[in-house]
């Protein structure tokens, strides 16, 4: 402990390691990515690329921040999106809509509740798995509630397959209202683009700002990442860990019910076990970018979208999964820690 | 001294770990706006004590009494609150089979009170993990005591540094501080979502009381720099910045001196008397270098295997025959 005076004479170091600078690099990063991407790709293939790597980028960012406060592989996420998918369908079923709305203005209301109630309804639904699978298990030892979580996953496809005709959708493919127009396009520089794909980007690229800000620069964002670094220590300097750790999956499934949203809009159709799929790759697009942390995690979703899209437009489409678990593969042999995984809290 | 009123008062504290008894029925009380200290050999039962004190471990018996209020005691009756988040819905699931059974409710009445009765369910469990103040007062009144959490004791106003450094590393200065200020600032995950006016204002007010801490403490002009990139005596006064983040009236010190050079101890033991004198704190110090414990402490308790064996001034202490056998041993005879 030194006098006071002799610090304020310190140099202020400035250097790459800055919170700001490290958020710099990783953003930059995500651009050489999409450029790369448009080059290969070109604009058409580019955009449907995007518009998948949205999905997977939102769903991958719930898997990285739950393993990020709790250190949980969270097998049910997947199926918590697939949930999405069906209680958006739900809804608009409810209310009488089946096919494209060509009102703007009720289109934009309904997307609207749609969206907002699905992130609600989901993220309560997150908040209920977390207090009732996995708090009673936060002390044990990891394989338990690991083991849960896909216990978390069968509870999830069964309870929509439910009882056909009587409650639920059985195990068959149901169409989700694509409300949304599949045929308006924006015409930019000679490429045909669907305006829903706009959209979509739109809303995923939105939530993720919106996500890192929070994140970044409130108080219950600070208490996330504190308790991520350190759960004891942030308790005793007056975290509830509780709470906070709900407040994550809260989010986390928010964001997959946005994701599971946009899917039906986009593609129209969904089933009890999409989640699998989804769930699988949007955890190996957390991984690809580093778990734990939510840039590497919305890249991994983009470079899986990149992939996919692309063995597609080769013809190739079903060297697609082997290609994105081959470049997971590699991405571990050089980079164990995931593109971004420097930036993942290592424990006190 | 014994006219303030005491801040904590621990009555009968005891700690078993199976077969063993790491803190023995001490009583302990620390009256307002003094310095204590607790010592004793390796083992002696002050970490866990201390542990106690704060809410990490429960105490297999005793109670803790802090600012007035009782925190830490064996809990009572926690198995009710269960009950309470599952009553609402059980009512409503037999009122329903009741009215269905007397052909009152038909298949979609039956279907709404399911719905109702899961929706109950739900909400109830959100009200246990938001714990808005009614609801505590709800379980208050049922008779259901629940141990106070860590949080809640930072919340109920102890603030703590750790024997070996636990800053945020991969935060800046400013954020671990404002981390310590998260018990006393409002702004709900709302605010935040949607920017409010209240949260910004919150935001920018508790940041400027952030840097004043850390002028406070020595740290002017760090404060975006990463806490692991700060040298260690900075980090160490990091770390009282924070604890003092949380508006303490009662700070505890684990061993801040520890890795200290003679001058930087020194410049330690002006700080906390300095923090005393200004911002009226009570600090209790678990310390071994004994120049500082009996430089700056009012009054001194010695913990041997578990139990409590000497208590008084510096000078008492320093001279009592118990302390000096627990220290180094019996004399040969």
């Amino acid at each position: 402990m030194t006098a006071p005076a002799t610090s304020a004479e310190a140099p202020p170091a400035r250097s790459l390691s800055g919170p700001a600078a490290q958020l710099a690099v990783q953003l930059a990063l995500v651009a050489a990515v999409l450029a790369g991407a448009f080059a290969v790709l070109g604009p058409e293939q580019f955009i449907n690329a995007l518009t998948l790597g949205s999905i997977y980028a939102l769903i991958a960012i719930g898997y990285t921040m739950v393993y990020g406060i709790i250190e949980l592989i969270n097998f049910a996420h997947g199926d918590v999106f697939m949930v999405g998918t069906f209680v958006s369908l739900a809804l608009l079923g409810t209310l009488g809509f089946t096919a494209a709305v060509h009102d703007p203005l009720l289109l934009v209301v309904l997307l609207a509740g749609d969206f907002l109630v699905t992130m609600i309804l989901l993220g309560v639904v997150g908040v209920v798995i977390e207090r009732t699978a996995y708090r009673p298990l936060r002390t044990a030892p990891r394989l338990a509630p690991l083991i849960t979580a896909i216990g978390v996953s069968f509870i999830l496809q069964n309870l929509v397959q439910g009882v056909p005709p009587y409650f639920g959708y059985g195990p068959y493919a149901t169409n989700a209202p694509q409300i949304f127009p599949t045929d308006a396009f924006l015409r930019v520089g000679g490429t045909n683009v669907p305006v829903l794909s706009l959209l979509i980007l739109a809303v995923a690229l939105g939530l993720m700002i919106t996500l890192q800000l929070f994140v970044g620069r409130t108080r219950i964002g600070r208490s996330m990442r504190s308790t991520a670094l350190d759960r004891d220590a942030a308790a005793l300097m007056g975290v509830n860990i509780n709470r906070t750790i709900a407040i994550t999956f809260f989010i986390g499934s928010a964001l997959a019910g946005a994701a599971g949203v946009t899917y039906g809009l986009q593609y129209g159709v969904t089933r009890f076990d999409l989640g699998f799929q989804a769930g699988l790759k949007a955890f190996t697009a957390a991984v690809l970018g580093g778990i734990g942390n939510t840039i590497g995690a919305a890249l991994g979703g983009f470079i899986i979208g990149f992939i996919e899209v692309g063995a597609a437009a080769m013809g190739q489409a079903r060297w697609g999964p082997a290609i994105v678990f081959g470049a997971l593969v590699v991405v571990l042999v050089f980079r164990p820690a995931g593109l971004l995984g420097q930036q993942v809290g290592e424990r006190a | 001294m014994s006219d303030r009123p005491n801040i904590l008062e621990a009555v009968r504290v005891t700690r078993r770990f199976g077969g063993l008894v790491a803190v023995n029925e001490v009583d302990f009380t620390i009256p307002e706006g003094s310095i204590v200290s607790l010592i004793g050999p390796n083992g002696a039962g002050k970490t866990t004590f201390f542990n106690v004190l704060l809410g990490i471990i429960d105490p297999t018996s005793g109670s803790v009494q802090f600012a007035g209020r009782r925190m830490i005691a064996r809990p009572r009756r926690a198995g009710l609150e269960s009950l309470v988040w599952v009553l609402p819905s059980i009512a409503v699931v037999l009122v329903g089979l009741a009215l269905a059974a007397a052909g009152i409710l038909g298949g979609a009445g039956i279907a709404l009170a399911a719905v109702v009765a899961i929706g109950l369910l739900v909400a109830t469990l959100l009200l246990a993990i938001v714990r808005p103040l009614w609801y505590q007062a709800f379980l208050v009144r049922l008779g259901i005591f629940r141990s106070a959490r860590p949080n809640d004791m930072v919340q109920a106003g102890m603030g703590r540094t750790f024997q070996n450094i636990r800053l945020f590393k991969n935060m800046t200065a400013v954020e671990n501080v404002l981390i310590g200020m998260h018990s006393r600032m409002h702004a709900s995950p709302l605010d935040a979502f949607f920017s409010t006016r209240r949260g910004r204002r919150e935001e920018a007010a508790s940041d400027r009381r952030a840097q004043e801490l850390l002028a406070l403490v020595g740290l002017r002009g760090i404060g975006n720099e990463l806490a692991k990139n700060l040298p260690y005596g900075d980090q160490r006064r990091l770390e009282i910045a924070r604890a003092l983040a949380s508006s303490p009236r009662l700070l505890l010190l684990d061993e801040p001196a520890a890795g200290m050079n003679p001058k930087e101890t020194l410049d330690l033991m002006k700080l906390i008397s300095r923090l005393r004198a200004d911002l009226g704190l009570t600090v209790l110090l678990i310390e071994h270098d004994m120049k500082v414990v009996m430089g700056i402490s009012d009054r001194v308790t010695v913990l041997d295997a578990g139990r409590k064996i000497a208590e008084g001034t510096p000078e008492q202490v320093r001279s009592d025959p118990r302390v000096i056998e627990a220290y180094l041993g019996k004399p040969a005879a």
